[in-house]
């Protein structure tokens, strides 16, 4: 294999180096192409020769929010069944098949979608295929009510580790508790609650199998060494046969909003208190949603971000702040975490914080500030290129686009949003969606 | 919106939905083919005139390049009383550089859409760049700045020595953190520098000001302890005439640092459990091994092998074991974190708490299976693993550099990536054993578990493991620090 003697998969016009204001906008393109199987499994094709690894992305279109009360974290623990066996895949043989062959693979799950990749050597693409391919077909061939509660047990210790054994690791959960109200989809954790994962059936799984695990249901990107003939030909050699499902209607569910200020105190087993402050905030890809990714850089990226160089750096009495816009397809949030020093209070915070978002509601921020987070956020779309496999790779971003755009090659268009904000944008928007009186204000303290 | 289909697939669809036809056979999986052979682009070495070695790997799929300049210095030149030093002059490289200050340096690197870290290890010290190509030429000063001019304000000295301290108080909270730290510290002691970790403790963050940074600066960076590895969409022909004007004019300032020395570290005698005590903890963290072996070892690729099957892959057995087959965790797996010197070998997990006993049992299950001959089909599994997945260990521009940076550090023949799938394939079952029954005595390892005491003790205690040891949080970070 000769590295370089390759098509690039990812062109760009050429940029000067005179300085982020005056270099023209680049264009990122991936060469693509796509396809729908008769059972109506979409099929994006993306070649890349740099490395001999190939890579098999799928998204279903379905995640915790598709879940029912008392039944929570279901989708997730569905997803560990997803690597049980199928059909013609026995227990283990899924892992030890692809591992003989250098594989690897993983999965994850979040409130709108579950994805799953393979990561093969080239010569092992049919491999990957047929067993991605097996458990789309065949997965109820294999599962038993054993199978279930296998997963039932590690997906329990899987929320004990990241969740009730993490410092602060329960505040996350508590935050969409406050946020959105009972009912709501977002209202419950991914991972779900401790009883409902012991209520999980065998008979939950067929129907959540046969509700949301249907070819036209899902979307799957095959990426890497391979040539695009032969990816598509080896697809429809095995998932043709996969059966047509009815497609699951989306999820019909109105918009929600905070009226008021939410508080709330809760106890964890650490020596410094944790202030959480978080807003519901416009969908993923929709109007403000980049603003509010360019307001949490200027209020908390890097240390000149003015919730930083306040609160650490010039006052020092914060450990750390940081900011974030967390998109998602009902709702985003937005979410500020600071915790104080030792003898300093989250209320002085608070103070810190609640002045600086007034600011930034009242006077535009400075172009320097906003074009400092665009030049970053342009950077992160090329190093976003540099892996075609994995999460977060070119086969799980061709994918992402794809579920929420229709387009898999949204690249452009997504940086397009953050290139046209002024920074009255960047005030207007933080002025309409982080209102100080309509929030969730939510702090740690250390357990007596 | 999508975009037309391109002409190859076009002509495809006729010919697929042919083979579609008819199901394919699922009796069996695919035969896999022959692996496909990496060839890796040349490794183009240099020097500044200075005498500084540049080595330089093109990749040009994506315009980014990832500049790291790395000093062959780290914690474990730290001197005496004063762990901690490597890794706050790190810290503080970009606290202020040249003409500017930490906010000024922060400013400049941000607006260009770098990355810029230092960041230090026990062997080296790297200062990594991660760049769009096009401003390459703009951040490459910065990054001399901050590599080759710090200026090392007290003021910036102080405010990260309360953010450290501050961090010290935060890992007491975590399981997770307080096993990492008294693992190593039961093993190597205070006096050997493993058995601290790379940040040092409490005491000695207090006791470390600018005129140690000082020192330790102009002994570790110097131009002959150091290589520049340039790995991007660049050429020689245009990056070195940067290379040369940023680092080209760096001299040394003082005498070198003389080679570390490490006490002797001898290995437990007999097993014994630490216990930390967590309480209300929802799992114990648990964390079992001894001093294994250094970088340099001549078993490094029967020791892969053989820990791949105990706990380096999710089919290895100890998640198989305590993951799969028993559902005590989410993940049990095992490491051999090799070093200049002999660094620590441990099995771990987190498991539940109320299973904690058990869990204990099925890891020395383990452990004492894997002194047994390995089955060829697993064996041989374990190889691939390792073997074939080796080219996705060159893909991005930083886990290029990441080989490059390792190759440099532990002094790896310049055949060594060439050689790695071969020498991999080569390992026999016997080798396995051997390195199995050297590397790993499980009546002799330590085993340190942070949970809820009260609920584990006894069940811990009925296993007659060996004698139980209950350490505190302070034993293990030393008293609490008080951070005003």
């Amino acid at each position: 294999m000769k590295r370089f003697a390759v098509l690039l998969a990812l062109a760009l016009t050429a940029m000067t180096s005179r300085g982020a204001a005056q270099a023209p906008a680049p264009q990122i393109q991936l060469a693509y192409s796509q396809f729908t199987l008769p059972n109506g499994l979409h099929v994006i094709i993306h070649e890349d020769h740099s490395v001999p690894v190939v890579t098999v992305n799928v998204w279903y279109h379905a995640g915790s929010a598709n879940e029912v009360m008392g039944r929570t974290g279901f989708a997730h623990l569905f997803e560990h069944l997803m690597f049980m066996g199928s059909g013609h895949v026995k227990y283990g043989e899924w892992d030890s098949w692809l591992e003989a062959a250098g594989g690897e693979n993983n999965a994850s799950t979040e409130n709108d979608r579950t994805n799953y990749y393979i990561n093969v050597p080239s010569n092992a693409i049919e491999l990957a295929l047929y067993l991605e391919s097996d458990r789309m077909a065949y997965l109820l061939d294999a599962m038993t009510p054993a199978t279930v509660d296998a997963q039932r047990d590690v997906v329990k210790n899987e929320r004990r580790q990241s969740y009730e054994n993490r410092p602060y690791g329960m505040a996350e959960i508590v935050l969409g508790e406050m946020l959105f109200p009972e009912g709501h989809p977002y209202h419950w954790p991914v991972i779900g609650y401790m009883p409902d994962l012991t209520a999980a059936s065998y008979e939950d799984v067929v129907a959540f199998f046969k509700t949301y695990y249907a070819p036209s249901n899902a979307s799957l990107v095959v990426a890497g060494d391979i040539e695009t003939i032969r990816a598509h030909a080896l697809v429809d050699k095995w998932f043709s046969e996969i059966k047509a499902a009815p497609t699951p209607a989306p999820l019909a569910i109105p918009g929600v909003a905070l009226t008021s200020v939410q508080q709330r105190t809760i106890t964890d087993r650490v020596q410094l208190p944790r202030l959480f402050l978080s807003w519901i905030t416009p969908r993923h890809y929709e109007p403000g949603d980049a603003a509010l990714d360019i307001v949490a850089d200027v209020l908390a990226g890097g240390k000149n971000s003015r919730l930083y160089k306040r609160l650490v750096y010039d006052l020092q009495i914060a450990q750390d702040v940081s900011a974030a816009q967390q998109s998602a397809a009902l709702a985003s949030t937005f979410q500020i975490e600071a915790t104080p020093r030792p003898g300093h209070t989250v209320e002085e915070l608070q103070k810190v914080i609640d002045e600086e978002i007034r600011l930034l509601q009242t006077e535009d921020p400075s172009t320097h500030e906003v074009q400092r987070a665009v030049n970053q956020i342009e950077a992160s779309f090329y190093n976003r290129m540099e892996r075609v496999g994995g999460f977060g790779g070119k086969a799980d971003q061709l994918n992402g686009y794809y579920i929420s755009t229709g387009n898999p090659d949204w690249f452009n268009e997504d940086l397009g949003r953050y290139r046209v904000l002024s920074p009255s944008d960047i005030r207007a928007m933080a002025a309409r969606f982080l209102p100080l009186n309509a929030r969730v204000e939510l702090t740690v303290v250390p357990e007596k | 919106m999508r975009r037309p289909l391109l002409f190859l697939v076009a002509a495809s669809i006729a010919t697929a939905t042919l083979v579609a036809q008819q199901p394919p056979d699922r009796a069996k999986p695919p035969q896999v083919g022959a692996p496909p052979a990496l060839t890796l682009p040349a490794i183009q070495k240099r020097q500044l005139s200075n005498g500084l070695a540049v080595w330089l790997v093109e990749l040009h799929e994506v315009p980014v390049v990832q500049a790291n300049l790395i000093v062959f210095s780290g914690s474990t030149d730290d001197p005496a009383g004063k762990f901690g030093v490597a890794s706050l002059t790190a810290s503080m490289l970009d606290e202020g550089a040249g003409e500017r200050s930490s906010l000024e340096l922060a400013d400049a690197i941000d607006f260009l859409g770098a990355d810029l870290s230092a960041a230090s290890g026990t062997d080296s010290i790297a200062v990594r760049l991660h760049v769009p190509v096009a401003r390459l030429a703009d951040a490459l000063p910065l990054m001399a700045d901050v590599a080759l001019r710090p200026t090392f304000p007290a003021e910036e000295l102080d405010r990260l020595r309360l953010e450290r301290l501050t961090g010290i108080l935060q890992a007491r909270d975590d399981p997770t953190s307080i096993t990492g730290v008294a693992f190593p510290r039961v093993l190597y002691g205070t006096g050997h520098r493993y058995g601290t970790s790379t940040g040092g403790t409490a005491a000695t963050i207090k006791s470390i000001g600018v005129d140690d940074l000082h020192a330790f600066y102009h002994a570790a960076f110097q131009p002959k302890n150091a290589a520049l590895l340039v790995v991007g969409d660049t050429t020689v022909d245009k990056v070195l005439p940067l290379l040369e004007s940023s680092f080209g004019r760096w001299q040394a300032q003082g005498a070198p640092l003389p080679p570390a020395k490490l006490p002797a570290a001898p290995q437990p005698a007999a097993r014994a459990i630490y216990l930390i005590d967590k309480p209300g903890a929802a799992q114990s963290q648990i964390r079992i091994g001894w001093i294994g072996v250094s970088r340099s070892t001549p078993d490094y690729f029967p020791i892969t092998v053989m820990n791949t099957i105990l706990g380096g892959s999710f089919s290895s057995r100890l998640n198989m074991n305590l993951r799969e087959k028993n559902g005590y965790t989410y993940g049990a797996f095992s490491a051999f974190d090799m070093r200049a010197s002999a660094g620590p070998f441990f099995a771990y997990a987190g498991v539940q708490t109320d299973k904690t006993s058990e869990g204990l049992k099925e890891f020395f299950n383990e452990l004492n299976r894997i002194l047994q001959t390995v089955p060829a089909d697993e064996l041989t599994r374990a190889k691939n693993y390792v073997a074939l997945r080796y080219p996705s260990q060159f893909e991005a521009t930083s886990d290029m550099s990441r080989q490059l940076e390792n190759m440099l550090i532990y002094h790896l023949s310049d055949d060594y990536f060439s050689k790695y799938v071969p020498n991999i394939q080569a390992v026999t079952a016997a080798d396995v054993q051997r390195v199995a029954q050297k590397y790993i005595q499980p009546n002799r390892l330590a085993i340190v578990v942070t949970g809820d005491r009260k609920t584990i003790e006894p069940r811990i205690r009925a296993l007659n493991l060996g004698p139980i040891k209950v350490m505190t949080v302070d034993d293990v970070f030393g008293p609490a620090p008080v951070v005003q």
